[in-house]
This record gives C-alpha cells, sequence and structure tokens, in this order.
C-alpha cells in the first residue's frame, strides 16, 4: 500500500519536472522570440538604403548611420589585423613547439585565462589611461582597436589551438617523412586543415569587437564623423544605440534607435549563419 | 582526444632532424614572441591598474573607500553601495536565471527530439551574440516601463530591471556549458540508473545533474562573471544612482556602470578611484575563479 503511494507520487513528481524543464526551454525561446521580434517589428519598416548611407544629423528627419558603419569596419578590421597574427601565432607556438606542459606554457595559458577573465570595462580604464593619454593616441580606432585586440586574444588563442590539435598527428609525420622542414609542414600542411577552425575564431572575435560598448567609447570616443584615418576618433554601432536610448523624445529618434539595433541583430545573425556554414563544410569534409 | 593531442599528453614530440638553420629559428623565435605578447598584457593591465588605483586607496584608506557609504566626488568615495548593488543584481541574475539555464540544458541534451533540439540550439548561440546594448534597449522600453506599471511607481530604473536582463544575459552561457557537460557523461550513468528501474526524469536529477555538477558550477561561475563585467546594459535601465539601495525597487549603481559613467570626465583622485573600483572588480573575479578551482579540485579528489 505504502509502495503503491510513492510510486504514485514519483510519477507526479516526474509530471511536474518534466513540465518544469519543457516551460525552462519555453521561457528561453520566448525571450528570445521577444526580443528578436520586438526589435525587428519596430525597426525593420526604418531600415533603408538612405537610413543605411546617409550621414548623421543630430536633428531632422534625413539621419543615416553610414558614419557608425565606417567606424565599426574599421574597428573590427584594425582590431583583427593586430590580434588576429598574434593570436595564431601564439596557438602555433603552443601546439607544434612548447613541450607540453613546460613552464613557458603553464604561464602563457594562465595568461590568456587571465586575459579573458577581465571584465570589459577594466579594459576601457586600461586602455583610455594607457594608449589614449600615455602613448598620446588620443581617442582614436586605433586606440579603440589596440584595447579590443587585447580583450578579442584569448579567444583567436584558445579556438585556434582548439583547429591546430584536431589536425591528425599522421599530417605532421607525412610532412616530416618527406624531408619538409618544420615550418614548411607547419604551413603548407597544418595551417590549410586547420583554416576552417581559424576562420571560426575569426568570425567569432568579429562579433565580440561588434558587440562591445563600454571598452570603446572610453577609447575610441563617441564622434559621429566618418572617420579619415585610424587617428581620429569614430562611433561604432553599439556606442551608437547607447548614445541614442539617452535622447529618446520624438518619434524619429526612437525610429533610429529601432533601426541600429535591427541592423545590429541583422549582423549578428549573418555572423551566426556564416559560422553555421563553415562548421559543416568542415565535418563534411 | 585526437592522434595529435594524445601524443602531446604523453610527451612525444615530433620533429624532423635538428639542423643548425636559421629560418627554423627566426620562426621558433617569431612565434615565441608572439605567444609573450599575451603575458607582456596581462602584465602591463595589471600593473597599470594598481598603480592607478593606489593613490586613492591612500588619500582615502582602503576601509574608507570599500566601505565607504558615500560617493561624491571630489570629496567622498564610498564605493560599498556600488559593492552591495553588483552583488545583488548578480545574486538575482543567478537565482532568475540559472534554474531556467539549467533546465533548457538538460532538455536539449536530454528530452528534446533531435529536430526540436537542432532548432533551440542555435537560438541559443544567437542569444549569446546579441550585443548588450541591444539588451540594454530591450529593457529600456519593454522592462522598465513593466515595472513601472506593475509596481505603481514613478521609474522603473530599478535593480530589478537590472536583474531581469542581467538573468537574460547569463542564459546562453550557462545553457551551452551545463549542455555540453551533460553531453560529456558516459552513457553508461544514464543506462544503469534505468536499468535499476529509475524512470527518466528521475535518474536526470538524480544520476545526470549530480554527475556533470563540476562542469554546471563551471557554466554558472562563467554566467556569474557575466553578470558582474556586464557595463552597459545595467548602464541602461538600473538609475545608475550612487547611492545605497533600500529595496528592489530603488535605483542603482555598480561597479562597471560606476567606471564607465565617470571615467571620461575624471582626473586626479576621482580617476585613481575609478581604478579601485576596478581593482575591487578584479577581485571579484579572481575570488570566483578560486572558489571554482577549489571546488572542482575537491570534487576530482
Amino acid at each position: 500500500m505504502l509502495q503503491d503511494k510513492r510510486i504514485f507520487n514519483r510519477g507526479i513528481q516526474d509530471k511536474l519536472l518534466f513540465g518544469a524543464i519543457w516551460a525552462a526551454a519555453a521561457i528561453t525561446i520566448l525571450f528570445l522570440l521577444w526580443v528578436v521580434w520586438h526589435i525587428l517589428s519596430n525597426g525593420l519598416a526604418y531600415v533603408s538604403w538612405e537610413f543605411i548611407t546617409g550621414s548623421y544629423t543630430r536633428i531632422g528627419e534625413a539621419s543615416g548611420i553610414w558614419a557608425m558603419i565606417v567606424s565599426t569596419v574599421y574597428m573590427v578590421g584594425l582590431s583583427l589585423s593586430i590580434a588576429a597574427p598574434i593570436g595564431i601565432m601564439t596557438a602555433i607556438y603552443l601546439t607544434e613547439y612548447a613541450a607540453p606542459g613546460s613552464k613557458v606554457v603553464k604561464t602563457i595559458r594562465f595568461c590568456t585565462e587571465s586575459l579573458a577573465g577581465i571584465p570589459s570595462i577594466v579594459y576601457g580604464l586600461f586602455g583610455m589611461t594607457f594608449f589614449v593619454t600615455t602613448l598620446g593616441l588620443g581617442f582614436s580606432i586605433l586606440s579603440g582597436s589596440l584595447t579590443l585586440a587585447m580583450l578579442i586574444l584569448p579567444v583567436i588563442i584558445r579556438t585556434t589551438e582548439e583547429a591546430l590539435l584536431a589536425v591528425p598527428m599522421s599530417y605532421r609525420e607525412g610532412g616530416y617523412a618527406l624531408g619538409s622542414s618544420k615550418i614548411y609542414t607547419i604551413w603548407r600542411l597544418i595551417l590549410p586543415s586547420a583554416l576552417p577552425g581559424i576562420v571560426t575564431a575569426v568570425i567569432l572575435s568579429t562579433g565580440r569587437v561588434i558587440g562591445e560598448s563600454a571598452p570603446v567609447f572610453l577609447t575610441a570616443g563617441m564622434v559621429t564623423q566618418i572617420p579619415e584615418s585610424v587617428l581620429d576618433s569614430g562611433r561604432t554601432l553599439t556606442v551608437h544605440l547607447y548614445k541614442l536610448t539617452q535622447e529618446l523624445f520624438t518619434q524619429h529618434e526612437w525610429d533610429q534607435a529601432y533601426a541600429t539595433a535591427t541592423v545590429l541583430i541583422v549582423l549578428v545573425l549573418l555572423l551566426n549563419m556564416t559560422t553555421k556554414f563553415i562548421a559543416t563544410r568542415l565535418s563534411k569534409s | 582526444m585526437s592522434t595529435a593531442s594524445k601524443a602531446r599528453a604523453q610527451g612525444l614530440q615530433l620533429a624532423p632532424a635538428k639542423k643548425h638553420d636559421w629560418k627554423e629559428l627566426f620562426f621558433h623565435l617569431l612565434f615565441l614572441a608572439s605567444a609573450m605578447i599575451g603575458v607582456v598584457s596581462v602584465a602591463t593591465i595589471g600593473w597599470f591598474v594598481f598603480q592607478e588605483g593606489l593613490p586613492a586607496f591612500k588619500e582615502a584608506g582602503i576601509f574608507n573607500l570599500v566601505f565607504g557609504r558615500e560617493w561624491l566626488p571630489p570629496a567622498l568615495y564610498g564605493i560599498f553601495p556600488m559593492i552591495v548593488s553588483t552583488l545583488i543584481s548578480t545574486t538575482g541574475a543567478v537565482i532568475i536565471g540559472v534554474p531556467i539555464a539549467i533546465l533548457t540544458a538538460v532538455f536539449l541534451a536530454e528530452l528534446a527530439p533531435k529536430w526540436l533540439a537542432d532548432i533551440v540550439r542555435p537560438a541559443v548561440e544567437l542569444l549569446a551574440g546579441i550585443p548588450s546594448v541591444v539588451y540594454g534597449f530591450f529593457g529600456l522600453v519593454i522592462i522598465v516601463p513593466a515595472i513601472e506599471v506593475i509596481f505603481n511607481i514613478p521609474a522603473g530604473n530599478t535593480i530589478l530591471a537590472g536583474i531581469i536582463v542581467l538573468a537574460i544575459m547569463i542564459l546562453p552561457t550557462v545553457i551551452t556549458i551545463s549542455e555540453t557537460s551533460l553531453r560529456a557523461l558516459p552513457p553508461v550513468y544514464k543506462e544503469s540508473a534505468l536499468a535499476l528501474g529509475a524512470s527518466h526524469i528521475y535518474s536526470i536529477f538524480k544520476v545526470l545533474i549530480p554527475a556533470a555538477r563540476s562542469g554546471i558550477f563551471t557554466g554558472v561561475a562563467l554566467g556569474v562573471a557575466r553578470a558582474i563585467g556586464e557595463t552597459m546594459a545595467i548602464i541602461m535601465v538600473m538609475g545608475n544612482a550612487p547611492a545605497m539601495p533600500g529595496s528592489l525597487l530603488e535605483p542603482a549603481r555598480t561597479l562597471t556602470a560606476n567606471i564607465a559613467m565617470e571615467m571620461s570626465y575624471a582626473t586626479g583622485i576621482h580617476s585613481s578611484a575609478l581604478y579601485s573600483t576596478g581593482i575591487v572588480l578584479l577581485v571579484f573575479i579572481v575570488l570566483l575563479n578560486a572558489s571554482l578551482l577549489y571546488l572542482n579540485r575537491k570534487r576530482s579528489d
């Protein structure tokens, strides 16, 4: 009798927990749909060719985000061209050269992990004092990119390392057996076969650079002009959205904020799809 | 584990016969130099943050700075209200977000049919990629007004709004890592539980989740780190008053918000006080990582 009751209770308990799991998954998905739908449904109508290519004016109807797009592209390009070579070479050193488990490897790994753990606002704090003031680079795309390059370095190192480790040992053996030098084997055999992983690392960090805002406005400033050189200040899309939300008075300003958020979400979607595409091609090959 | 990493773990280093080759040596040194840049970066950041934060500690005294209740630059530099606000908003986000995230991870790893998991997983990845200002904007236009209406208060920019936004933001981190660690469990765990007559749900909660706890802890710790470090979304929804919050329905300012809001015009001791805010923030992160290390080490013993 007692036994029966316990089994009965367990049945109810199971059903409740089962329901809780489905509910939790539903909440996660509904929140995502809500955020994305709310932004897109209010913003898509305002995203037009004029909005994307127009120049920003503080007041008036014709206001666009071209300058912010250019700044964002500069920021992505420059931080990646600083961080990607360093990150990839670090990963090559860790997987191909360093003795596994040695002190050097441990130190490098500890430092990379520490870099990954530092909150982004502390990067902003550091970048503002070091690059902007001490090195005298001023509020500029360059200061911002150097700061962000430090921030994305751990992502690039870790993802590239995984890609390199996934290259079968036989590739190296084959290379050496044919009498190739180490650097030739790395360059012609290991890197090409790790390429999809390395590209994924670069796309992941592109997302980080686009998404960051606090360390960016502290180092690159928020001037709305199209930057003419890397030493000019520039306002990225995320910083622009932040500034817009501080002055939501007219309908026009609301529309602009929604449209900018829409552009950001579409960018993230495109990046995700690209990563997916590469991952599928990788698993096929 | 791949063959390469296996060989590496055994300490087998494969290399062609060593000759005195200048080209090889050049590249070896080049790669080593690159690897050192990360080390130099950490050292530079650490040195700068402490160097710049010290004057404020000296001027105001560590105790007055950390436990001071008034933030009135350039007279008073007490960051205790910000410490409390950071702790409350992070704890709140964990209380709301972590159960949802772990259950969603269980859903993905155990319950969802493949086709559904293949839709939910990319959605979670998308959730992870959305910039924090977009979450802040969403919070500002949806959550803040909702709080005004529901609680009938004049301004919805409150800790509660911050907690809800942070709870959404930590979901993807906790879900992804928990799911990975649930999937990494040997199938024999579940099989034996089922063979002993346990129901699927019972084996999930009594066997699988406890077995995956070190991975789940890591996910939660990373989520906490994200909540502590989040800046812009918090600035946009939490009201930013540097006073001690009396309830969840009052505005508050976190440590990160304090730095982001005042850094651009701070000079002298004021700027140094912001650096010491940064030091306190780093101490939080270090404590978090240390406790995670401790927990995982204890488990593996």
